[in-house]
């Protein structure tokens, strides 16, 4: 069986990622699976100097998800090159950085030190975080800020994939997709968390400090499937799912509507085992649908049975 | 780096009401070696997707017979959990975070409010002197709620009730009074409602007493992964409750409790 996907120059041995901000940096998840069987780990989101990220309570629980607005916190990618990388098993898998810069010069800084890195297989550009005031988003809604962004990581980025990583709540994201495409992007991988919020009515307070945060979890599965559906269609670029993929079953189903691989993201915090879990029954349920390579099965989403 | 962390299914055997609301549930131990406040993260294999995350709790007991949780329904999740049924699975990851540090040879005060008696229960029964412990007890409910009756006799414990102002400044007399007896010689455990450790933290920082505050806050993952659970720490960086806590000294939490940051003797 053939589990493999080329992402790029990103050769992944299965399509199984782990989501940037749910899997720390990789080694808090060792103690439940080996992480060398992953296809990749893609780390908290980095930046150029330490962040302490957003006051207050950063999660609430929603119905069948949550929400979360950390902002961003994170060690720095220095840090995060002296203390985090040499424990990771980057012989074995394929350690993707994701960045995060307030402007295009922090990107293109942040682009040129892990690109210089032997131990990172490829770069994840965050323009798309929904908890910052500077960057994030904004660059995610914008096409031409987009573009900017993708153009000047990957001017810096030697030979490493750059992997764009998309906004949900844009009005039309296959045109972003197709601009970024473009503008040199090796991949694009979607969905970010979706801005959302929740409230008290006895306390008539937000039940974010930041009052409006990211929705996660098997609650926005349905708009990263379609997202993923039109973005497929619409680039010939590779395309990395996610949104809500708790299960197997959700892996092959954003597989079916045209993703090279995916992303496990908070469904790591149900079961910390979760994603490695996925990784072992890949073949079996690869047999049970007749394919012999994960390609035979992309984007292979038939028409609505008529008469139904 | 990583300890002896690992992630189980585990069988609940009983689950025993002491009141309305107040709960012991028993699961299948596993073999840890762990402190006393140290917790677990639990989510039961039939929650589906919702409730969505796992739910923190203090290791209460532990032995080879039971892993004890005590728990109060306070929301959805929490109700969910009191009406699980002996044989149900539960998902379980632990031993999380850092417990206290505990000398056995010295007295130790214990400072309680509410549901912060939880992680003290296995070790206030099984230790081996208990004529050293003494308990400071605030609560709102009635004492039948918790499990003080087990206690060994030899204890000195001082329930107060917190209903009112009244009641309030008896208890923070009890805790003045007690941290000063305990300031030169002892150890200081403290476990409880933020407001409550607040106050405790008030009068250790004032007089520079060595203090263990176990905090409890929002989380997610229970391993330092998802960042959701932080506070922030006196040397810039934040603490994350669940693995630099969940029991930190009174001179980390000088900024969390909006104060200079404090050095001890
Ligand atoms: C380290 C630690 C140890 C704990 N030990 C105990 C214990 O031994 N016994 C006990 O009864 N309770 C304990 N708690 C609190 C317990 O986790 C919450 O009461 C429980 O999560 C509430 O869930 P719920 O669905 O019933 O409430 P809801 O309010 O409906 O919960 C909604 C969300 O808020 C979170 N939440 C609500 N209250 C708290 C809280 N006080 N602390 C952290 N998260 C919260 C929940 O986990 C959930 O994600 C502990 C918390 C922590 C962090
Ligand atoms: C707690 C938390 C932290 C996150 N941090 C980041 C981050 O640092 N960078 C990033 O690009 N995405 C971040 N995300 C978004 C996820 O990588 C993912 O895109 C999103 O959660 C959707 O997938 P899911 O529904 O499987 O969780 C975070 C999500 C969560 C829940
Ligand atoms: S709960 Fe996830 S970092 Fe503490």
């Amino acid at each position: 069986m053939d589990l493999s996907v080329k992402i790029g120059n990103l050769f992944l041995k299965n399509p199984i990622l782990t989501a940037s901000g749910t899997f720390g940096y990789g080694i808090e998840y060792s103690p439940f699976g080996d992480l060398k069987t992953l296809g990749g780990i893609i780390v908290k989101g980095l930046s150029l100097k330490p962040r302490t990220g957003n006051p207050g309570v950063r999660i609430c629980e929603t119905p069948c998800g949550m929400l979360n607005a950390i902002g961003l916190e994170n060690i720095g990618v220095e840090r995060f090159i002296r203390e985090k990388l040499p424990y990771l098993p980057w012989r074995d898998t394929a350690i993707i950085a994701n960045l995060y810069g307030e402007d295009i010069s922090e990107f293109e800084e942040l682009t040129k030190i892990v690109a210089s890195r032997e131990e990172i297989a490829g770069l994840e550009v965050n323009i798309s975080c929904p908890n910052v005031k500077k960057g994030g988003i904004l660059f995610g809604q914008d096409a031409k800020a987009a573009a900017k962004v993708c153009e000047a990581v990957k001017k810096n980025a030697k030979d490493k994939t750059v992997i764009i990583k998309l906004s949900p709540s844009v009005q039309d994201i296959t045109h972003i997709a197709k601009t970024v495409e473009k503008a040199g992007a090796d991949a694009v991988s979607l969905i970010n968390t979706i801005p959302a919020m929740a409230v008290d009515i006895y306390s008539r307070t937000p039940k974010l400090t930041n009052v409006i945060g990211g929705l996660s979890g098997p609650a926005i599965k349905p708009i990263a499937l379609k997202m993923v559906f039109d973005v497929a269609q619409s680039i010939d670029i590779p395309v990395i799912g996610m949104g809500g993929i708790s299960n197997v079953e959700d892996v092959f189903e954003f597989i079916l509507v045209g993703a090279h691989a995916v992303q496990i993201g908070s469904a790591n915090f149900t079961n910390p085992k979760v994603s490695f879990e996925i990784v072992n029954k890949l073949e079996d349920i690869a047999k049970r649908l007749n394919i012999n390579k994960i390609s035979d099965f992309r984007g292979t989403l038939k028409r609505p049975i008529k008469d139904q | 780096m990583i300890k002896n962390i690992e992630c189980i299914d585990l069988e609940v055997t009983e689950i025993i009401s002491l009141h309305k609301n107040f709960y012991k549930l028993r699961l299948t131990p596993p073999k840890w070696d762990w402190n006393v406040g140290q917790f677990v993260m639990i989510r039961p294999n039939d929650w589906g997707f919702d409730p969505f995350l796992p739910r923190p709790f203090s290791i209460s007991q532990l032995d080879d017979e039971k892993l004890e949780i005590f728990f109060q329904v306070v929301g959805r999740g929490t109700y969910l959990l009191s009406h699980l049924k002996p044989k149900n699975k539960v998902k379980v990851w632990g031993p999380l975070g850092k417990g206290f540090k505990i000398n056995l040879n010295l007295p130790i005060l214990i400072i309680a409010g509410g549901m912060g008696i939880a992680p003290f229960v296995g070790f206030i029964k099984n230790h081996p002197n208990p004529e050293k412990i003494e308990v400071i007890f605030g609560h709102r409910m009635p004492l039948s709620c918790y499990p003080i009756s087990e206690f060994p006799k030899q204890i000195l414990i001082w329930t107060i009730e917190d209903k009112n102002e009244k009641d309030l400044e008896k208890l923070k007399r009890a805790i003045k009074v007690k941290i000063e007896g305990y300031s030169s010689d002892g150890q200081i455990l403290a476990c409880g409602p933020l407001p409550f450790l607040k106050m405790i933290f008030s009068e250790c920082y004032t007089k520079r007493t060595h203090v263990q505050f176990s905090l409890e806050r929002p989380m997610a993952c229970g391993i330092g992964a998802c960042l959701s659970c932080v506070i922030p720490s006196p040397h810039g960086e934040n603490f994350k409750v669940c693995m630099d806590g969940p029991v930190f000294l009174c001179e980390d939490l000088s900024i969390l409790f909006k104060q200079q940051p404090l050095i001890m003797p």
